[in-house]
Order: C-alpha cells, then structure tokens, then sequence
C-alpha cells in the first residue's frame, strides 16, 4: 500500500511539472489561476504544521512538539538555515522529553 | 546585457552547489522522518529521486506517519506539488527543450532550480546554466542526503527519543516561512491553521488539512480580485 501511494505520488508530482512544459500558457496563466497556485502550498504547509504539532489520531494534544516548533520559530526567526531550525525542533523536544517535563 | 563569461559561468555553478548541499543537508532530516513514518529506506529513496519535490515528500510521509490514508497522503502532495507546473510554464520558455531533454528539465523543475534561473533573468544563457547546474547539484545532494538520514534513522531506532516527530512541523515551518512575504499569504496561513485544528476531532486524519485548503485559498482569491501579487522569488508573475 506504501509502495502504491509512492509510486502514484511520484508520477502525480512528475504530470504536474511535465504539464507546464507541454500544455499552451495562456491555461495556467489566468490571474485568479496563478493565485490559486501561489496560496495553495502556503495554506496547506500552515495546516500540516499546526496538524502535525497539536494531534494525535484525532485529539488535540500538548506535548513537546510545541516546545520544538518553538525553537524552529526562533531559529528561522534568527535567520538561521532549515537543518538548524529542524534540528533545533528535533533536540529541544528530545530534551524536554527527557527532563519528563512533556510527555 | 551580461555575457556568460567563464568568471560568471564559475560563479553560477559554485552558487548551485551550495544550494544543493545547503538542501542535501536537509535531505537528512527527510530520509530520517521518512523512515521514523514507517516507509522503508527503499521506499524513502523512491520519494526523493522520483517525486524529487521536498514539500510534497514531507507532507506525504507526514500524513501516512500520522495514520492518514494513501488517498489524503497524495491528493496533499499532489496540490503541493502543484505550483511546480507554473514553474514550468516559466522554465519552457526559458529553456526551451525537445525529447529527452524535456523530461529531464520537467523532473528537475523544483523551488531552488526555477528560483536560480530567474535570479539570472537578465541573461538567458546564465538562466540556462544556472537551471541545470542548480537541478542537477540539489537532485544529486537531496539523494544522497536522503540515503544517509534513512540509514541513519533505520539505526537510531524510537524517533519519538530523539524528537524526531517534532522535526515534521518544524520542516512544515522551515518551508511555509519564506512565503509569508505578503499580508494575503500570511492570512490564509493563519486562517488554514485555525480551521485543520478545529476540523481534526472531527474528520479523518489529513482531510481537515485539505478542507482548511480549500477554504482559505478560495477566500484568498475572493479577497485579492484584481490586486497585485508578488509570489516567493519577489518577482511579479512567474512565466509572464
């Protein structure tokens, strides 16, 4: 099931790439296309985030992943690259975990 | 005008690859997510050669990780994936290619290669080098930073101990963070947010992300008709 998901993922995100250099502008060009396409990854990515930090299954839950998108906000806030604010996240959770202050 | 003369032809390719160790470095935390998700290091491969777009393969692995189904997991990478046929349209007219050069330019069209050539818009030539070198460094590193985050995380063992499931959202936020350059953008971020929480006791696991899409994006065009946008290179229209 994995694998399938994968593999039409894959081919999902190839058509979409391919499509821009095969199909005529004027389709993908509309004003209101062109927003569409720009807000979609910003919306979605807010979701994902906030999705991904407070649920677990289907319950709203606190636990040390705040703690390491705290320090992701600050990294990023720092200007500092991705892997630091990721890493950041990834330490600062495992560090809270261990002093057992979140679960 | 600037020619492409060999001091600028180093120069592009020495920028191309640093980006690409700049995103093979975060490829580690990819591979190393991925595999804490449950995908195996094969599957983990898979994703970065052949879906080779980073928010996709994040959001994909988040969603299966979080027990959402195959359906969800693809229809959100697939609608994240989307703003790469836009790049496209742009690079076709850049780049021009025929066979199988456009299979290899379609694959490697991603944020950093599209972001690169338009940084040297004022010369084509430059443009052309810069797309290619900078798709060709990022694929190269992005897979070989994958290998070494999934073997690496296949080792470690419990991701939860090393805060390796805090590591999604802050990748999320890594990505979302460069695209809040409007009042539009950062908006619809907040508004999305709110909504995916409140839907998440409610339906399956990754479909209230899709509804808060669907919500926030379409208010996000009925508020901006007719304005101006600026997309997340700065530039006014991509492809225009």
């Amino acid at each position: 099931m994995i694998w399938a998901t994968v593999l039409i993922g894959s081919i999902s995100a190839f058509a979409l790439k391919f499509a821009g250099f095969v199909i005529p502008e004027r389709f993908l060009t509309t004003p209101t296309m062109r927003r569409v396409t720009l807000l979609i990854p910003v919306s979605l990515l807010a979701g994902l985030l906030v999705v991904q930090t407070f649920s677990s299954g289907s319950t709203l839950v606190i636990d040390a992943r705040v703690v390491g998108l705290g320090a992701a906000t600050v990294s990023l806030a720092l200007r500092a690259p991705l892997l630091v604010a990721v890493l950041s996240a990834a330490a600062s959770a495992a560090l809270v975990r261990y002093l057992g202050w979140l679960p | 005008m600037t020619a492409l003369t060999p001091e600028r032809r180093r120069r592009i390719i020495i920028d191309a690859i640093g980006i690409g160790a700049a995103t093979g470095a975060y490829a580690i935390s990819f591979g190393a997510i991925s595999v804490a998700a449950g995908l195996s290091v094969l599957q983990t491969q898979a994703l970065s050669s052949l879906m080779f777009t980073g928010a996709s393969q994040f959001a994909m692995v988040g969603v299966l990780g979080a027990g959402g189904g195959a359906v969800t997991a693809i229809a959100i990478a697939t609608l994240l994936g989307s703003r790469n046929a836009l790049y496209a349209l742009h690079m076709s007219t850049v780049l021009r290619p025929r066979g199988w050069r456009r299979l290899a330019a379609a694959q490697l069209t991603i944020d950093e290669s599209t972001g690169m050539a338009i940084g040297h818009q004022d010369d084509p030539p430059s443009s052309r080098l810069a797309f290619w070198s900078t798709g060709v460094a990022v694929f190269v590193l992005w897979n070989l930073g994958t290998l070494v985050g999934a073997l690496g995380a296949d080792v470690l063992g419990d991701p939860a101990r090393f805060g390796l499931d805090a590591a999604i959202p802050a990748a999320f936020l890594a990505l979302l963070w460069p695209r809040l350059v409007s009042r539009l953008a950062r908006t619809v971020a907040v508004l999305s947010a709110a909504v995916a929480l409140i839907l998440t006791p409610l339906l399956p696991s990754g479909t209230p992300v899709l509804v808060a899409g669907a919500i926030a994006v379409t208010i996000g065009v009925f508020l901006t008709r007719g304005a101006q946008e600026t997309d997340e290179f700065g530039q006014r229209a991509v492809g225009s």
